[in-house]
C-alpha cells in the first residue's frame, strides 16, 4: 500500500502526511531488504491528548465522566490532565513539526485515527508489530489528585482494549498501571490480563514512589506468575529541584529522561527485587543506552565495599542488569566505539529491543540498528524483532519462517 | 553527466527551494539572493528528507563585554535548512552542520542559463 502513496515533495509542516514524511524510511527498508526481517517496534506513541474527548467517554465513575465536560470549553480536551510543559518544547521551536504530534488528516473511516496513523508508520518502516504507549498520560504519576490516575488509566486502558486494539492485530499496547495506587494496579492486571492485544503492563517512570515499597510485592508476584512484561517508561520532570535549574530543553531532556529510570533501576536492584522475582520480565524503556554502563560500573564499584547494605544480592548489580531488558531508543551513536562497548556490556544481542518512539522528535528507524557496523546479522535480527517475539510471546509471520527455511 | 531542469530563475523567490527528482535521486535546489545551491535530499544523520524542512536563520547567543548572556538572536547571513526528521541544521551555502562542520550534505553544481536553473548530476 505504501508503494502506492504518491509523493509530492512539499515542505514538511505540522499537517504533512506521515507517509510523505517517512518515505525515506520505506526507501531504507527497500535498500536494505528489511522487508525480509521480522521487526517489532516496542515503543511508539499514541495521540491520547488528541483522542482525549473520546477517552473520557470510557471513564467509569459517572461524576468524573460528567465533570470532564467542564474542561476544554466543553470539548473535554485535556480534562484532568496535569501539565505538559516539556511536551510543548519537543519540536525544537518549530523545527521538527511531528515533534508536537501528528496533525495530518486521515480518510473518513470506521477505523480509529490512531489505527490509521499506526498503519502508515508500520508500512513505511516495514514493521510487523508496533506497541503503543501514551503521550499526555506520561505525566500522570505526578498528578496531585492521587485517585485521578485510577480513573484516567482505566478509561485509557478500556479505550485501547475496546476501541483501538481490535482493529489491527499488529498493534499492541502495554496497559497503564495506576502505580501510585498499588491495590488498583493489581486490579488493572486482573482486569486486562489476557485481553487481545495486551502486550504487558506499564509504569510511567516520572513519579516519586519507590519501586521497592512493600505494597508492590503482590503486584510483582502477579506479573511474574502471569509471565507478563513490566515496563518502566521514562519521561521528563522539569519540576524536580535539580532539573528545575536546567534552562534549556536539551539539558533537561538529556538528564530527566534518564534520571527517573536511574532511580527506579537502582532501587530495583539494590533492594534485591531480581532475587525476589527472578522470573519477572522487567524492561526499561526510552532512556537510551549510554546510561547503562555508567550505572553498572557505579553500582558494582560501591557494592563491593557496601555489600551489607544490599544483602539480598548474590552477584554483582551489573549481572542482574544483564538479565533485564532495554529498548534501544534514543540510540546515542555519535561515538560508535562507546556505543559498541555499551551494547556489549548489556548483552544487547539477547537483552535489547528495537523501539522507534515514533512520532517523537528523537525517533529511530529500523535502519538505525541495521546499519551498526559492530553488530553481526544475528544480533541485528534479534534486536529488531526476535528478542521481542521471545519476551512478548509474539507470533512470527509465516513468511519469515519460510525465508529462514530457504 | 547530465542536467536536470529545476525552474525558471524567476519562479524561485529568495529563500525558496524546489525538489527535483531523477529516479531515486532527490535534490533540493535553494535560492538565496541571486545565488543557487543544490543538496541531496538525504540527511547524513539518519537519511531524513532534509531539503523538505524549514528554512531558518542560524541562532546565536548574545554576550556582552562582560560575557553575560542576553538571550538569542537570529544571524541574518547564515541561512539554514533544518531536517524535519530530527532537527539537524545545515548552512544552505556550505552544506555544513553549524555545530560539527564535518557533518555535511552532499552537494551538486547548479547552472543558470538563459534565465533557467539546472542542476548537474
Amino acid at each position: 500500500m505504501s508503494d502506492e502513496f504518491k509523493r509530492t515533495y512539499p515542505e514538511i509542516d505540522d499537517w504533512t502526511d506521515s507517509r510523505e514524511l517517512l518515505a525515506h524510511a520505506r526507501q531504507q527498508a527497500k535498500e536494505r531488504q528489511l522487508d525480509d526481517v521480522f521487526i517489532v517496534d516496542i515503543d511508539s506513541h499514541i495521540s491520547d491528548g488528541g483522542n482525549w474527548p473520546e477517552i473520557m467517554g470510557y471513564v467509569e465513575d459517572p461524576v468524573v465522566r460528567e465533570a470532564a465536560s467542564a474542561f476544554g470549553n466543553g470539548s473535554k480536551r485535556g480534562a484532568f490532565l496535569n501539565g505538559s510543559e516539556g511536551l510543548q518544547w519537543q519540536n525544537v521551536w518549530g523545527r521538527i513539526p511531528h515533534g508536537q504530534g501528528l496533525k495530518e488528516p486521515v480518510e473518513s473511516s470506521e477505523l480509529s485515527r490512531e489505527t490509521i496513523l499506526a498503519r502508515r508508520c508500520i508500512e513505511q518502516m516495514g514493521l510487523d508489530y508496533q506497541v503503543m504507549f501514551p503521550n499526555a498520560m506520561l505525566f500522570l504519576g505526578m498528578h496531585p489528585v492521587r485517585e485521578m490516575e485510577i480513573h484516567l488509566a482505566t478509561a485509557y486502558n478500556r479505550w485501547l482494549v475496546e476501541r483501538v486494539l481490535p482493529e489491527d492485530p499488529r498493534i499492541r499496547a502495554m496497559m497503564y498501571l495506576p502505580f501510585n495506587n498499588p491495590v488498583e494496579a493489581e486490579e488493572t492486571v486482573r482486569r486486562f490480563l489476557g485481553k487481545p492485544g495486551v502486550a504487558g503492563f506499564l509504569v510511567t517512570s516520572s513519579r516519586h514512589k519507590p519501586v521497592h515499597t512493600n505494597e508492590y510485592m503482590r503486584l510483582y508476584a502477579m506479573l511474574e506468575e502471569a509471565g507478563q512484561v513490566l515496563g518502566f517508561h521514562t519521561h521528563l520532570n522539569w519540576q524536580d529541584e535539580y532539573t528545575s535549574q536546567l534552562n534549556r530543553f536539551i539539558s533537561m531532556h538529556a538528564i530527566s529522561f534518564v534520571l527517573c529510570n536511574l532511580v527506579h533501576l537502582t532501587n530495583w536492584i539494590i533492594n534485591g527485587l531480581p532475587e525476589r522475582f527472578p522470573k519477572l520480565k522487567v524492561m526499561w524503556i526510552e532512556s537510551g543506552v549510554a546510561w547503562l554502563p555508567f550505572i553498572m560500573q557505579r553500582l558494582d564499584h560501591e557494592y563491593m565495599m557496601r555489600t551489607s547494605e544490599a544483602p539480598l544480592l548474590k552477584k554483582l548489580p551489573s549481572e542482574y542488569m544483564r538479565e533485564m531488558f532495554y529498548t534501544t531508543q534514543p540510540l546515542e551513536r555519535t561515538n560508535e566505539t562507546l556505543l559498541a562497548a555499551s551494547m556489549d556490556a548489556m548483552k544487547a544481542e539477547s537483552q535489547m529491543l528495537f523501539a522507534s518512539d515514533w512520532p517523537h522528535w528523537d525517533f529511530d528507524l529500523p535502519a538505525t540498528i541495521w546499519d551498526l557496523s559492530f553488530l553481526d546479522e544475528k544480533a541485528k535480527r534479534n534486536i529488531l524483532g526476535l528478542n521481542a517475539a521471545r519476551i512478548f510471546d509474539l507470533e512470527i509471520p509465516e513468511k519469515y519462517l519460510a525465508l529462514a527455511a530457504e | 553527466m547530465s542536467e536536470l531542469f529545476v525552474a525558471k530563475a524567476e519562479e524561485l523567490a529568495d529563500r525558496e527551494r524546489r525538489i527535483v527528482v531523477e529516479g531515486a535521486l532527490e535534490i533540493g535546489v535553494f535560492r538565496l539572493g541571486d545565488e543557487f545551491f543544490a543538496w541531496e535530499n538525504i540527511c547524513p544523520h539518519a537519511g531524513g528528507p532534509v531539503c523538505q524542512g524549514r528554512i531558518m536563520n542560524r541562532v546565536n547567543e548574545v554576550l556582552d563585554s562582560e560575557k553575560r548572556s542576553h538571550g538569542y538572536e537570529f544571524v541574518e547571513q547564515d541561512v539554514h535548512i533544518v531536517c524535519p526528521w530530527h532537527g539537524y541544521e545545515f548552512n544552505i551555502r556550505s552544506g555544513a552542520h553549524p555545530g560539527e562542520p564535518k557533518t555535511q550534505l552532499r552537494g551538486f553544481t547548479v547552472a543558470v542559463r538563459d534565465g533557467a536553473v539546472y542542476v548537474i548530476i
